[in-house]
């Protein structure tokens, strides 16, 4: 997945979207937005990042997921799998991205990428809503794809790249 | 850094679809152990509507499931929204579902000498309406009621009163809102903006925003087109005293000292006339008065201007000379809500000026010239009865105003005030409280009143002084009028009810109807229902009733919008010419051309209170909206972070999350507010979104969260051109709030 942080406004409406399509519980976000401010009156810059699950290559919330809940799916998607978890909250305190949070029915819940829709080819819920369509998903194997097209003719970063967990979130500056 | 090329989750139009339903990829998914969980929100019925949480009306798909609505998706087939939806447009729900709707119609009674609500049927209701009505029509004549209505529900009550035989129908959306736009464009080109405005943001090179927090504000529309300009390197210029979301992409923001628009708006005339960087030709065919114009600003220098607006004259002359490099397709955004310091129409009209120097009316990146579909109106009886002029303004003011000024009407319900007096009030969709300035001033109407009754969804600050309340039901429980839009991609679109009414609640077309029937209009309603009523004008006007219903739109073909494409210009002012100069100002006592005044300052210790919106709500009418609000709770007021280290009074720095209370010039004081202090504004402002602060004790949610802007704004000034109420000419001290105040 990719975010123009150029494009976008920090209006929220990926938050809720996602909130309706996955008919979340009102303290569950799977997605969330921040808006950074830097330097001083009037020489200012500002970043807005619409941010989830990074979808790790190298999940740590995976590694340290006891019952084999949390998993790398097929496709690289990471998902919990509900009847799995324990919902012991290993993998809350091994995500370094603060992602996951406990769902109201117990389990350990987090953004799915929307599979779910994803299967039916069909948009993430936020990437579907987002009014500047500042966010993109795609393959990112193929060339041709929106997302590989824009990695390659655009600067981006990832969030905590020090870490090697090589996120497949990246914000297009 | 490397892009690990590892296979990653496909998607693309449908062929995801086709490829895992043809059964090639199965494992793909693995669906055979870690199956993927469905939420389960896809609707087992999807029915295309048009939203109302705002005024924009974006198509909308409502997915339902088991009788309730599930979510909100954009309407692809929507030329307003094309498949997406803003925030406020996926809360729909929230208000659908918002436990503190009125449910049932509610009268006034006195019992044991107190006032209270008591639950009536809806019979009982509205024959008490009626009597009412019929009372204040044979005591002081039809003319006597005022409708104040906002929102697209309206219409049924509009024609209603005017049925009835009393022009004076308002929206606070016009002389609260976007009037001076309207005029200022209206007296230098012909005609006004409307709304979606027609302006090619899309296609414009360069945007200029003063004062218009577009990004905040979310007219979904506007702000795809302004997504896609930057992403094809168009440039942004903001003009704001808040470093806004927009001013975070521009090229240039400048942080103009509030109320000083008017002078750097001359200031970039001059460079541009001076400069010769003006569309000479274009000029010179299609305006009239460049001679004074010019004349007019040969002194208005960007040194003249620094003084007034604190940017400095070298950005001045730069910011001129980079907006009139990408001419014709340079946009000076008209703005929307523009009522700010009673020189409204003025400050609009300088920015069509420069519209008109650059040659951007009636071009491609600039301002369009769409059309409408024909779609024949009902075939009512005409109005029978010829009412009175209008009573909202005095007869020799303000003849320029093209609407009735909801301010005006509550002007003349103060007795002897007017012509004649408002007696009675009907209140559509519309808090009055917090979208009149004043509030002081429309409760002392209020008072004077024989008679009030208000239509509304939810239990706001207007309905607890309203002697009836009638519930309607929420847009998606009911079908409106159509929708024909004057845009790029002309269509009409029809809004369908999606749920049956919840509780006791009536579509605003059947309580209409039924008002009419006791009040002897039957004729004016002839038909069964506002389906009914709907597809006899589609038919009418010879289109495709199924094809409307299923896919909520019916788009036209586009039609030529630009002089590139076409268009050949035309102006519908006096002189048929773009007017640079303005004999109809002249003529009427105001400056031909705009001249600069500078505003009255804030006293030592006082800050300017200026307001705006969040992407999240729709003003008022959404912050009990409990699904948004989980993105956007309540306001905070922004502060600046150097005056926010010694604020008189407060021993030591105001942090952010603070807790103060605002007190105007008038000694009235906010609600308490958390502060934000920030590097993102001036030092002599504050800053918040309108809409927080409600008091109603029925909005279970909203009391009591943030504070309302509309307390505060006790003073306002009268654009003496159109009768427009300048908001953001008051003053506030910030003290910490104590526990007496929380």
């Amino acid at each position: 997945m990719t975010m123009d942080t150029r494009l976008c406004v920090g209006c929220q409406a990926c938050v809720l979207s996602c909130k309706a399509e996955n008919d979340l519980p009102e303290q569950g976000f799977r997605d969330w937005v921040v808006s950074e401010t830097r330097g001083v009156f009037p020489t200012l810059y500002q970043e807005n990042r619409s941010e989830r699950c990074n979808h790790c290559e190298h999940p740590p919330c995976v590694a340290a997921c006891p019952t084999g809940a949390s998993h790398v799916a097929e496709g690289g998607a990471v998902l919990v799998t509900h009847y799995k978890c324990s919902g012991c909250k290993a993998c809350i305190a091994a995500c370094p991205y603060n992602a996951r949070y406990v769902h109201s029915e117990g389990y350990i819940d987090k953004c799915t990428f929307c599979l779910h829709r994803v299967e039916k080819g069909q948009k993430p819920g936020c990437v579907d809503i987002c009014p500047t369509s500042a966010l993109q998903f795609g393959d990112l194997s193929d060339p041709d794809s929106t997302v590989s097209k824009l990695l390659r003719s655009r600067k981006y970063k990832v969030l905590k790249p020090e870490l090697g967990l090589e996120p497949h979130l990246f914000f297009l500056l | 850094m490397e892009v690990n090329r590892r296979q990653f989750i496909k998607i693309g139009a449908g062929a995801v679809g086709a490829t895992a339903f043809s059964g090639l990829t199965t494992r793909w998914w693995g669906l055979d152990k870690d199956p993927v969980h469905d939420p389960g929100t896809e609707g087992t019925k999807v029915v295309p509507t048009f939203c109302e949480l705002c005024f924009w009306k974006c198509g909308v798909l409502a997915h339902v499931k088991d009788g309730r609505v599930t979510k909100l998706k954009g309407n692809p087939a929507h030329p307003l929204s094309r498949g997406k939806l803003c925030p406020r447009g996926t809360g729909g729900t929230g208000l659908l579902y918002d436990p503190d709707r009125l449910k049932r119609p509610l009268v006034r009674r006195d019992r044991r000498g107190e006032q209270v609500f008591e639950e009536v049927s809806w019979e009982a209701a509205l024959d008490e309406v009626a009597e009412k009505m019929l009372k204040v029509r044979d005591t002081y004549g039809p003319e006597a009621l005022a409708l104040f209505t906002h929102g697209f529900g309206g219409s049924w009550f509009s024609h209603l009163v005017k049925a009835y035989g009393s022009p004076n129908i308002a929206a606070p959306s016009y002389a609260q809102c976007r009037g001076p736009r309207e005029v200022g464009y209206w007296l230098t080109f012909g005609q006004g903006l409307g709304s979606p405005e027609a302006i090619d943001i899309e296609h414009t090179r360069c945007l200029v925003l003063i004062g218009s927090h577009l990004g905040e504000n979310m007219h979904n529309t506007q702000v795809q087109d302004m997504a896609r300009a930057v992403a094809r390197g168009a440039e942004l210029v903001v003009v704001d005293p808040r470093f806004s979301t927009a001013a975070g992409k521009a090229r240039y923001w400048l942080p103009i000292k509030p109320g000083t628009d008017i002078a750097l708006l001359l200031a970039w005339m001059h460079v541009i006339i001076t400069e010769k960087r003006y569309d000479v030709e274009y000029v010179e065919k299609y305006t009239t008065g460049f001679e004074e114009l010019k004349a007019h600003v040969a002194d208005k220098t960007p040194e003249w201007a620094y003084p007034h607006t604190g940017i400095k004259p070298d950005l001045i002359r730069e910011t001129a000379r980079f907006i009139a490099s990408f001419r014709p397709a340079s946009l000076i955004h008209p703005g929307r809500r523009t009522t700010w310091y009673g020189d409204d129409t003025q400050r609009i009209r300088a920015m069509a000026i420069i519209g008109a120097l650059l040659g951007s009316w009636g071009r491609r990146g600039g301002y369009l010239l769409p059309s409408k579909m024909s779609l024949p109106k009902f075939p009512y009886t005409a109005y029978a009865y010829k009412p009175k002029e209008k009573v909202d303004r005095p007869p020799s003011l303000y003849p320029l105003a093209d609407e009735t000024l909801a301010s005006g009407l509550c002007d003349a319900t103060i007795p002897g005030k007017s012509s004649y007096d408002i007696k009675a009030w009907m209140v559509y969709g519309t808090n009055l409280l917090q979208s009149l300035p004043d509030p002081r001033q429309t409760k002392e109407a209020i008072q004077k009143l024989d008679f009030i009754v208000s239509i509304d969804v939810l239990p706001m600050e207007i309905t607890g002084w309203a002697d009836v309340v009638l519930p309607e039901c929420t847009y998606l429980e009911r079908c409106d009028d159509l929708h024909v839009a004057r845009y790029k991609e002309p269509y009409i679109a029809v809004r369908q009810p999606v749920v049956e009414p919840m509780y006791d609640s009536k579509p605003g077309w059947w309580i209409a109807r039924e008002l009419a029937r006791r009040l002897g209009l039957s004729d004016y309603f002839p038909w069964k229902d506002s389906v009914e009523y709907a597809m006899a004008r589609i038919k009418a006007g010879g289109y495709d009733c199924d094809e409307l219903k299923r896919t909520g739109v019916i788009r036209g073909k586009p039609t030529p919008v630009t002089e590139e494409e076409g268009v050949a210009l035309s102006f519908a002012t006096e002189s048929g010419k773009i007017e640079l100069y303005s004999k109809p100002l002249e003529m009427l006592g105001h400056d031909p051309m705009p001249v600069f005044r500078a505003p009255e300052e804030p006293p030592p210790g006082m800050f300017r209170l200026l307001f705006g919106r969040s992407p999240v709500h729709s003003f008022g009418r959404s912050t009990n909206n409990r699904f948004l609000s989980l993105a956007d709770p309540e306001n905070e007021v922004w502060v600046n972070a150097d005056v926010a280290k010694d604020l008189p009074g407060f021993g030591g720095p105001l942090k952010t999350g603070d807790e103060v209370v605002l007190v105007n010039q008038d000694g009235v004081r906010s609600r308490p507010i958390k502060a934000k202090v920030t590097q993102r504004i001036r030092g002599d402002c504050v800053y918040m979104v309108h809409g927080f602060g409600h008091t109603s004790k029925g909005l279970t949610f909203a009391r009591g969260r943030g504070a309302s802007d509309s307390e505060l704004v006790t003073r306002y000034k009268v654009d003496p051109i159109m009768g427009g109420t300048g908001m953001n000419v008051n003053f506030v001290r910030i003290e910490r709030a104590t526990a007496s105040t929380t």
